[in-house]
This record gives C-alpha cells, structure tokens and sequence, in this order.
C-alpha cells in the first residue's frame, strides 16, 4: 500500500488520576483497512476510542486524520470529518419507533455538508437505512418501539446511526458483545459491505473467532499498552500476548 | 383470583394516529376535541369571569408560561430552579425601556422578550457544561445573586423599585394578549418539541453522548433552548410589569421558580399541555383557599402532596390515557 495513513495515532496517552489508563499509544491505519482491538478488560480498549473521537481529553499524543491534526477539536467536530463511532451500551430512545431514532444522525450537519444543503424525507431515509442493516421492511421492524426490540436488533440501529453519517472511518466499540452466534453471523455481512466500499474500519471486539475471520490486522493491548500489532496469525503465536491474554485460553 | 388491568387502545386512537381514516362526524370531533377544548377556554374565560378572577386569570397564564418555559428546559435535560431569573430579567427589562426612555409597553413587551432571552442565555452560558443538580444550583443562586446586587448598587431604583410604569390600554388588551401568547407557545413550542428539532433537544437530556457522535454541538442546541425558554420567562415579567405597573426586587422571588415547576409536575412532565393545566388547577386553587387564613399554605401543601401521591405521572397523563385507551380486568394466567 502506498497511500498515505488515514488515521496516524502518536503518542497517546492518558491518565484518569493517578490510574494510567493508556501509556504512549502509537499506531498507522491505512485507508480500506479493518483493525481489530483486542485485550482482557480493563486494557484501555474503549479509552482508546473515547481518546481518538476525543470525548476525552487526552494527556498528551497527537491524532491525526486524513493527514491533520484533530486531537484538539471537540467531537462534534470530530464526527463532522468523517469519524463514527459506536457505543458499547446501546442506549436508544426506547419509547420511540426504532426509525425515529435516527433521526437524531439524519439531522447531523455533516448530512448537510455531504448533500450540499439539500436532502430528502428524514424518516424515508431513516426506513432506507434501517433496511440496509436488516430491519425487514415486509415485516415493518423498523416501526416498533426501540424497547420492544430484541439486542441484536438494536446494536444493528447502533450501527445504522453511524452508517447514517457516511463516515470514512467507523469506530465499533463492542458491537458483538451480548449477541448470539446467530446474531453475530447476520452481522457480519454489513460489515463487509461496509469495507467493500471503500470504509477503514476499527473495531474493539471480544468475540476473537468472528473478529479473526475478518480483521486484516489486530493490536493486542493490555494495562493501556499496544504489546503486539500484526496479521491474526502472528498476533496469535505471540508470547506476550500469549501469555498478557490469550495464555489462559489457549491452555 | 387475581385479576390485572388491561389497557387497549381505542378504535378510533388507532385509526387516526397511523392511518388516518375517519369515519364520521363523531370521530373528526374526537381529534379536534383536546385541541378545541384550550382554545375556546382560554377565549371565553376572559368574558365570564368578575374582575377579580380576571386578575387570577392573568396569572394563571403567566404561571402556565413559566411553566411551560421550565417544561422545554426540562426536556432538553436542564433541570432549571430559577425561572425567576428569566422572569425578572424580562421585568426589569421592560421597566426601564418604559421608566427612562417612555417606551410603550406594546413595543417594550416584545422587545423585553428577546432582550432578557439573550441575558439569561449569556449568563448561563459559562454553566452549560453543568448537568443534573449543578446545573440547577447555579440557576438558583443567580436570581438571589442578581436581587442582592440591586440591593447594594441601588440601581434602577433600588429597593424600592421603578413605580408608575404605563399600563396596557386596556384590561381586554391585558387578557387577550397573554391568552393569545399562551396558546401560540402551547401549540407552537409542542409541535417544535415533536418536531425532528425538538427530537435533538430531547435526545440531549435521553443520551448526550449519542447526540455528539451524531456530530452535533449540543451545547449550541442546549443555548437555542436556553433562549427560548428564557424569552418566554422574559415575556412574563415584561408583561406583569405593565399590569402592576411596577418592577421592583419582588420579581425575583422565589414563587415564580418553584410554582412553575409544581405545576409542571402536578399537569404531568413532558408534555407542555401538563404544565399548563397544573397551572390552571394550582394557581386558582391557592386563591380559592385564601378564605382559610393561615391554614391556606398548609392545605395547598396537602393538596400538591396528594396529587403527586396519586397521580405521579400528572394530571395530564393520566386523563390522556383515559381518553385514548379502555381499560378492563383480565383474568391472570397461571
């Protein structure tokens, strides 16, 4: 690959107290690929996340999307540049029908950056994506209340609200957890049309075998520490990590 | 045998909330009922009651305002205890465009609305950050702060306030215009909080953090909401200026921030018909017990205490669901 990095984390660090959450974090992301974040809770995962989209402040370390720097702009700013992130608890509007819970992404400034200042119905866009991610139009899943939706169904809005924003980066913290096999597998393919298109790809994950089957390269972390970064294979037969994580499984 | 409650929707709920088919004469009345009912009230009071409950009147739909006003903070997650803040910025406002330029009050009014909206919001702006109780605390404290300041600088007349201020032309300008006021933000503001904006101000207080990966600066949506509910608020004390025609240190009291929120709670948060009903029952309530004296205070307390016991969810809520849903005892299965 000879284009230029599209995420370039440096540094990073942070300190909540006198607990070092995540010690000098350094990493390249190039554009159209799938990084998987793995480590044993606790290892600084989703604090990593919260520092690149920066609803945290970091200590010190920089981050730099598309080539510039972005580790001083609050998230709104952030999410407009095209990063999108999801959260581990979903928490949706649970009175409201699941479309109109994405309404909230839909009236977003940056769809009006994207669509020039022009767009269309919010809820008939709202319906478009929803099917995207698997709400069964016939079948009008899009039209129940978020709280009478079973989890896989919402961590799929979960991951429609950041599709919403057309991001060139999504950012899945935990999007398997809490699912079954099934659920997971009805997932999966979203994710790969999602990197079909073109989309980097992030994601923070537990569930290794799904993980494995489709990240191009994994970074173990572990007491706020990258201690290995490559191909699943490799990442796999290292010691550290081996014995950091993967030690007490692979036994 | 135990039994529970079931609740279905009525026929007609159904029919015309999704898709919209009425059948009849009966039924278009049903839709149009809970919008008819406020504003042929708030028209035909004003002509049927004596002077004296006109008086009452007027400040039951200032207090409906000031709830409403706390009402739209509240669903944007700010928990205000201070609409006196935003109802003596807007007193005082449009006390001294009347008492040293000798504006008209139909110009002041207005003008009063906006101007205390922008004051309020600047001087929430620094506390924005502040969620749940702290929020709160600071909206407290900047009234009595602001009451201790004119105090000491005796400025616009200080203690004893800026008296002989010019009234409305007249006591049917006085009514019509606040009835008129209420039911524009009543219908107005309801519609803006169904709307996909008032979707984001809701969104705020359900899950901020969710709103700010939407890419949206909630701050900036949280001031828009600030500068409503505060030129609402201003409105309040601008008007009740010219009708005391006075504006002096009582404007920031305590009533006019802890009387909008009962009623709020009392009507049923949420939804801003809720705080204008609690202010239709609570304020002529507290004048119809002021035959008891001193014991006047005590009963009203009991009242709002068995309201809230009994219907924690509002008044309104509850006669909504009457209205939409039946109800029946089912059998429990075992």
């Amino acid at each position: 690959m000879t284009a230029a990095p599209i995420l370039t984390v440096a540094g990073l660090s942070k300190n909540f107290g006198g607990v070092r959450a995540l010690k000098q974090v350094s990493f390249n992301l190039m554009p159209g690929e799938l990084l998987g974040v793995i480590g044993p809770n606790g290892s600084g995962k989703t604090t990593l996340v919260n520092l690149i989209t920066r609803f945290v402040k970091p200590t010190s370390g920089t981050v730099s999307f598309k080539g510039e720097k972005i580790s001083h702009l609050p998230p709104h700013k952030i999410v407009r540049l095209g990063i999108a992130r999801t959260f581990q608890m979903v928490k949706p509007f649970y009175q409201l029908p699941a479309y109109k819970n994405m309404i909230i992404p839909l009236y977003s400034p940056r769809m009006k950056q994207l669509a020039g200042g022009s767009y269309g119905d919010r809820n008939a866009m709202a319906l478009d994506l929803l099917e995207e991610v698997g709400f069964e139009r016939d079948a009008f899943v899009a039209y129940k209340v978020a709280g009478a939706l079973p989890q896989g169904y919402l961590k799929r809005l979960e991951l429609a609200k950041s599709i919403a924003l057309q991001p060139d980066l999504f950012i899945l913290d935990e999007l398997f957890s809490g699912l079954s096999l099934a659920e997971v597998a009805s997932i999966v393919p979203i994710i790969e049309k999602i990197r079909m298109a073109g989309k980097t790809i992030i994601m923070i994950e537990h569930r290794l075998k799904e993980l494995f089957r489709i990240a191009d390269r994994i970074i173990v972390m572990n007491y706020g520490e990258k201690i290995a970064d490559g191909l699943a294979e490799a990442v796999m037969e290292n010691e550290t990590v081996k014995s950091a994580y993967l030690g007490t499984e692979a036994d | 045998m135990k039994k529970r409650k079931e609740r279905i929707d009525r026929g007609i709920k159904v029919r015309s909330s999704d898709i919209f088919a009425l059948l009849s004469w009966r039924e278009m009345l049903y839709l149009a009922a809970p919008r008819l009912l406020p504003v042929v009230g708030c028209l035909v009071l004003p002509l049927i009651l004596g002077a004296y409950w006109q008086k009452v009147l007027l400040s039951v739909a200032v207090f409906a305002l000031l709830a409403i006003s706390w009402d739209i903070l509240a669903q944007t997650g700010m928990v205000s205890l201070g609409q006196a803040l935003f109802f003596g910025v807007g007193a005082y406002c449009s006390g001294v465009m009347n008492h040293y330029w000798g504006l008209n009050p139909l110009i002041t009014i207005p003008v009063a609305a906006v101007m205390g909206g922008l004051i309020c919001t600047l001087l929430l702006l620094p506390v924005l950050r502040l969620r749940g109780i702290y929020f709160s605390m600071v909206t407290l404290i900047i009234p009595l702060v602001l009451v201790r300041i004119i105090e000491a600088t005796r400025i616009f007349g200080g203690t004893e306030g800026l008296s002989g201020m010019t009234p409305l032309p007249s006591k049917w300008i006085e009514l019509y215009l606040v009835m008129a006021v209420l039911l524009t933000a009543l219908f107005g503001f309801r519609r803006m909080m169904d709307s996909d904006y008032g979707l984001v101000l809701k969104g705020i207080n359900d899950n901020d953090r969710s709103v700010i990966s939407a890419g949206i600066n909630i701050y900036w949506f949280k001031a828009q909401s600030l500068f409503i509910a505060g030129a609402i608020g201003s409105f309040c004390g601008a008007f009740m200026t010219h009708v005391y025609m006075f504006v002096g240190m009582p404007v920031f009291a305590l009533d006019y921030s802890i009387l909008p929120i009962a009623a709020a709670v009392v009507g049923g948060p949420g939804t801003l018909a809720g705080a204008t009903l609690g202010a239709f029952i609570l304020v002529p309530m507290s004048e119809a017990l002021r035959g008891f004296g001193g014991l006047r205070i005590v009963l009203y307390g009991v009242f709002l205490v068995v309201f809230i016991v009994v219907l924690p969810e509002g008044i309104f809520h509850f006669i909504q669901r009457k209205y939409h849903q039946f109800e029946r005892w089912v059998e429990v299965e075992k």
